[in-house]
């Protein structure tokens, strides 16, 4: 059903996998749906406790396909329009989202990758806000999420100088959570998302709620929302499991329940 | 223990609640729905175990509007001789406090209802919406003045002219609802939000609610006059004697209701 896009759900992982690799995986109007309607699934689908975007080929994800506009466009609507309703399925989704960032993210794909909760990447991957070298600005988040990620100085060096930051230097300035060989890239990823996938998803949703709410809320209506989420934990079948498990001295299962 | 088609009906503590159950239709309000709502409103009203009335809806959403196909055909003549409003009138008359518990959609008639209750719960991810402006018409249920009563005029033509969604947290801002909480929790929290109200001395959550109506509707000379009859009413009842007394002796009251 999908055309640019590959995926696939294997043992509680959603694996989106970009798939124009001859366009190093660049976003077209279809690619932005495609995602955004892969997302959507995954929400819904009980078996995905963890979804990973990652691109086929070299690149990650190259940002927007420029053969695919054409000048006379609304800019402010094509973001209204495509780009708009992926980021904002991908943060209503209350799963855990992981970018597995094979190769260069540039522009878009940047973006994309700051819209995801865990960003994974291969040590020959980088990052660049390339939007500046085009005369634009950083766009489908990029600053409402860089600025939480490296603080407003660093994020407006990043998108103004619009420089290439390799793989070791994303994890310094904490975009990246872990940084991988080339060779050993593929395993980490799944050992990684296998991890996540094993774990109390219902919390791990519960948790993304509340980031949002810390950003948003007052302290007193952070806490009222915090005890509300908090009673909603304790009644999964995994909070019990994990007091069970620690009280047997044993290793917890989760269900995601 | 309903003897409804399209809604259920239950009492817990001294709170009734009247849920919509057409959930598959999204509970989608036709004439029957509203009838029955009403009806049940009414009985809960003279029912002495309830103190408190929540509405709410079945599955995914609150209410997505009024059921088209029952309207499609309508002139005016039809409309002026069936009176279906007069149903809705009557819901302006109950007396208790009506907590609205809503989720999901909050669209058109559905939005209607959701104004006729006094305060609002709502899920987070709540949408509110009058769309009734694409369909060549505007709603006819109390939308455009009880909307704009709540929000102010500047808000309401915005809305009711763009047919656009609200989020719940728009809603908020601009004092449609009460609150937003968590959805697993809706009920939950609506239910202990009402154990509280249920717990005020009912004389005084009536003729409070009386009041407060008033005061959006009458010059505030008239409000104030009417106030005052009610405040010395008040005085007149076994609970203002209990409630003052208990606060001298510096004990908790227990209240009757009368």
């Amino acid at each position: 059903m999908f055309e640019t896009i590959h995926y696939d759900v294997r043992d509680g992982v959603a694996w989106l996998t970009l798939n124009r690799p001859d366009k190093l995986n660049a976003f077209t109007a279809r690619m932005n749906s495609e995602i955004k309607d892969a997302v959507k699934t995954a929400s819904r689908d009980e078996e995905v406790r963890t979804i990973v975007i990652t691109g086929a080929g070299r690149a990650f994800c190259s940002g927007q396909d420029l053969s695919d506009v054409d000048e006379t466009m609304d800019h402010g609507d094509i973001l209204r329009s495509n780009y708009g309703p992926m980021v904002k399925e991908m943060r209503r989704c209350e799963k855990p989202i992981v970018a597995a960032v094979n190769g260069v993210a540039a522009g878009a794909g940047f973006s994309l990758a700051l819209a995801c909760d865990f960003r994974l990447v291969s040590e020959n991957a980088s990052f660049i806000n390339a939007f500046i070298h085009v005369g634009l600005i950083p766009d489908s988040g990029n600053l409402y999420f860089l600025t939480k990620l490296v603080g407003e100085a660093k994020a407006a060096e990043l998108a103004m100088l619009g420089e290439k930051i390799p793989a070791e230097r994303a994890v310094e300035l904490g975009l990246a959570n872990r940084v991988f060989s080339a060779e050993t890239f593929t395993d980490e990823v799944h050992t990684f998302a296998a991890r996540l996938a094993t774990m109390p998803t219902k919390a791990m949703g519960l948790i993304k709620r509340s980031l949002k709410d810390a950003s948003t809320l007052s302290f007193d209506e952070y806490l009222e929302r915090e005890a509300q989420g908090q009673r909603i934990a304790g009644l999964t079948a995994d909070h019990r499991e994990g007091v069970d498990a620690f009280m047997q001295k044993r290793k917890p299962v989760f269900q995601g329940k | 223990m309903s003897a409804f088609d399209c809604i259920d009906t239950f009492i817990t503590g001294g709170t009734a609640v009247i849920e919509l159950n057409r959930p598959r239709q999204l509970n989608a309000l036709n004439r029957k729905m509203v009838s029955e709502v009403v009806e049940a409103m009414e009985s809960f009203d003279r029912n002495e175990e309830v103190q408190v009335i929540v509405l709410t809806g079945k599955g995914h959403s609150f209410s997505a509007g009024a059921d088209i196909d029952e309207m499609a055909e309508d002139d005016p003549i039809r409309l002026e001789l069936l009176n279906q409003f007069a149903d809705w009138d009557r819901l302006s008359l109950i007396k208790k406090p009506i907590i609205g518990a809503v989720k999901g959609f909050v669209f058109g008639g559905g939005f209607e209802l959701a104004l006729c209750c006094d305060l609002l719960i709502a899920a987070s991810g709540t949408e509110f919406s009058f769309p009734e402006v694409s369909l060549g018409v505007m709603p006819g249920a109390g939308g455009t003045q009880r909307l704009t009563k709540l929000a102010g005029r500047t808000k309401a033509l915005q809305w009711l002219w763009t047919g656009e969604r609200i989020p719940a947290e728009d809603a908020l801002t601009h004092g449609v609802i009460n609150q937003i909480v968590s959805p697993e929790l809706l009920m939950e929290e609506t239910l202990k939000f009402a154990a509280k109200i249920a717990k005020q001395p009912p004389l005084s959550l009536r003729l409070i609610k009386d009041s407060v109506n008033k005061a959006v509707d009458y010059p505030l000379y008239e409000g104030m006059q009417y106030e005052r009859k009610n405040f010395y009413l008040l005085f007149a009842s076994q609970d203002q004697k209990e409630g003052m007394n208990a606060f001298v002796e510096k004990r908790k009251p227990e209240y009757k209701g009368r």
